[in-house]
């Protein structure tokens, strides 16, 4: 899940400085799921613009804005409601942003910060578990992942900062590095931990990463 | 003598620590790093200690280098990726500079600049094994290298950290990776030195124990609130807390720590912070000759 948090209402207003016809966009995966781009969180946008002014042309909550065919043809549905708007505010992480930036002319204005790749762990609470590095470790780190939850993405081990098991960054948080002893202990590999890994390649991932399998 | 003679000559290594100046003016770091060099092998500079930026390490150790003054060059890998880890390694050995320290890095969030950037391209697992490969010549993707150094290359532990076992496995893959030498976090528990030790004693290193010359139960609070890696008992802060003239009792502390360090390891790191002027009362008082 992309997990992502609202922008203040006042900054969204400020970026549409200039921009009288509003188009409100939602998207019904990441952002509907978490609360922040469905149905009701359009609702309340499109209402909060209208009250400051702004003529709403329209609202929509469609499939996945990241699926950028799928989109485009979803905003081509919307008809004058999308070609009559000077601007939209999409409410998804900044892959919808950019579809829509890319299937209109008009300007797209992202209503919500993309923060990071979250597990969902009850409604409203979200950890950040996979930094989509490119080269999983999770076989020798008994399935905790270090690169994301150290804080510093060490991967041969704990700093000098752990203190009974907890981050030197937060005495709240596990220790990566005691997670993954404790787990690997339990079912006896810790001589998995003892293997030196080697430094990250990061020309494996170079951004912007592009696959194509065609 | 250097570090490195030092170390292997048996005899108990004192080596202090300076931090290079917020600023461009080294005159007072320089004259602190004079004085500390008639009582201790070497002075290690630090990196941008708990994050907090400063002149750089290799800025600083070079400047005692031309002082005539041994330095101990800290390099973390929060502030740099692999090619500027393994460009400043080269650099300080054309400057003079022989034993580098291979550390992590305190988090950016202790520090003056939290907004930065971490950049961690490296541990300080494969910091060591860089260093290595310069010393025979090669950088990390096997190129040769025109001239290649002799650093003398050791590593931070941290005796005290739980769980252990996790710690003690990172401790070993250091040795792997080439540290030959080791300065600890501050140690106050003689029963997790001993343990530690024991591990040490499997293996070819050398141990200089870390110490902090606790000068009052404020400053205590500090450590164990804000600095990371550091725990002060709770009976050492009370005997500071109890008494009008806590620094003697922070050297009284002190002088119970080197003198077991004296039997059990190959030296003491002092980290005096301004009190380097105690230090040969500390060392005398714990029965440490130096010559």
């Amino acid at each position: 899940m992309i997990i992502t948090k609202p922008k203040a209402k006042e900054a969204v207003l400020s970026m549409l400085e200039g921009y009288d016809k509003i188009f409100v966009l939602g998207c019904n995966s990441c952002a509907e799921t978490i609360g922040t781009g469905g149905p009701e969180q359009v609702a309340e946008m499109s209402e909060f613009l209208a009250g400051s002014g702004k003529t709403v042309t329209g609202t929509a909550v469609i499939d996945p804005i990241c699926h950028v065919l799928g989109a485009k043809r979803a905003l081509r549905e919307q008809g004058e409601a999308v070609s009559e708007a000077d601007a939209v505010v999409v409410m998804s992480c900044g892959a919808g942003v950019q579809t829509v930036s890319e299937a209109l002319e008009q300007a797209a204005f992202p209503a919500l910060d993309s923060v990071f790749l979250g597990n969902v762990i009850r409604h409203g609470i979200y950890d950040e578990r996979c930094s989509l590095c490119g080269e999983c470790v999770l076989d020798v780190t008994g399935g905790v992942c270090p690169v994301t939850r150290c804080a510093k993405g060490l991967l041969n081990g704990p700093c000098g900062g752990m203190s009974e098991g907890k981050c030197e960054v937060d005495p709240d948080q596990d220790c990566a590095w005691a997670l993954i002893y404790e787990r690997l202990a339990k079912s006896g590999r810790t001589e998995k931990m003892a293997a030196t890994m080697k430094p990250k390649d990061h020309s494996l991932h170079r951004k912007p990463v592009k696959i194509s399998n065609r | 003598m250097g570090l490195a003679e030092a170390l292997s000559s048996g005899r108990f290594v004192v080596t202090g620590e300076l931090t290079p100046p917020k600023g461009v003016d080294t005159g007072e770091m320089v004259v602190k790093a004079k004085d500390l060099a008639a009582i201790v092998d070497a002075v290690n500079v630090t990196d941008n200690p708990s994050a907090r930026m400063q002149m750089s390490s290799l800025g600083g150790s070079a400047a005692l280098v031309g002082a005539g003054v041994e330095p101990v060059f800290q390099l973390t890998c929060r502030d740099r990726n692999r090619i500027a880890l393994q460009s400043e390694l080269l650099t300080a050995w054309s400057l003079g500079i022989k034993n580098v320290l291979c550390l992590t890095g305190d988090h950016v969030m202790f520090g003056d600049h939290p907004q930065a950037a971490s950049v961690f391209d490296l541990d300080a697992v494969q910091l060591l094994e860089a260093a290595r490969g310069l010393n025979e010549g090669i950088d990390m993707n096997g190129n040769e290298l025109k001239g290649s150094p002799a650093l003398f290359a050791g590593a931070a532990a941290a005796p005290e950290a739980e769980p252990w076992e996790a710690q003690r496995i990172k401790f070993e893959k250091k040795i792997h990776a080439g540290a030959t030498w080791f300065q600890t976090q501050a140690i106050f528990d003689f029963e997790k030195l001993d343990r530690f030790m024991t591990v040490a004693a499997r293996h070819n290193v050398k141990v200089i124990a870390g110490l902090i010359l606790l000068k009052s139960a404020r400053m205590v609070e500090f450590l164990n609130a804000y600095v990371p890696g550091i725990h002060v008992p709770q009976q050492i802060v009370e005997r500071l807390a109890g008494s009008d003239k806590p620094m003697e009792v922070g050297m009284e502390i002190a002088v119970e720590q080197v003198s077991r360090f004296k039997d059990t390891c190959d030296g003491v790191h002092m980290m005096v912070m301004g009190a380097e002027a105690r230090v040969p009362e500390i060392l005398e008082r714990a029965g440490v000759k130096r010559d």
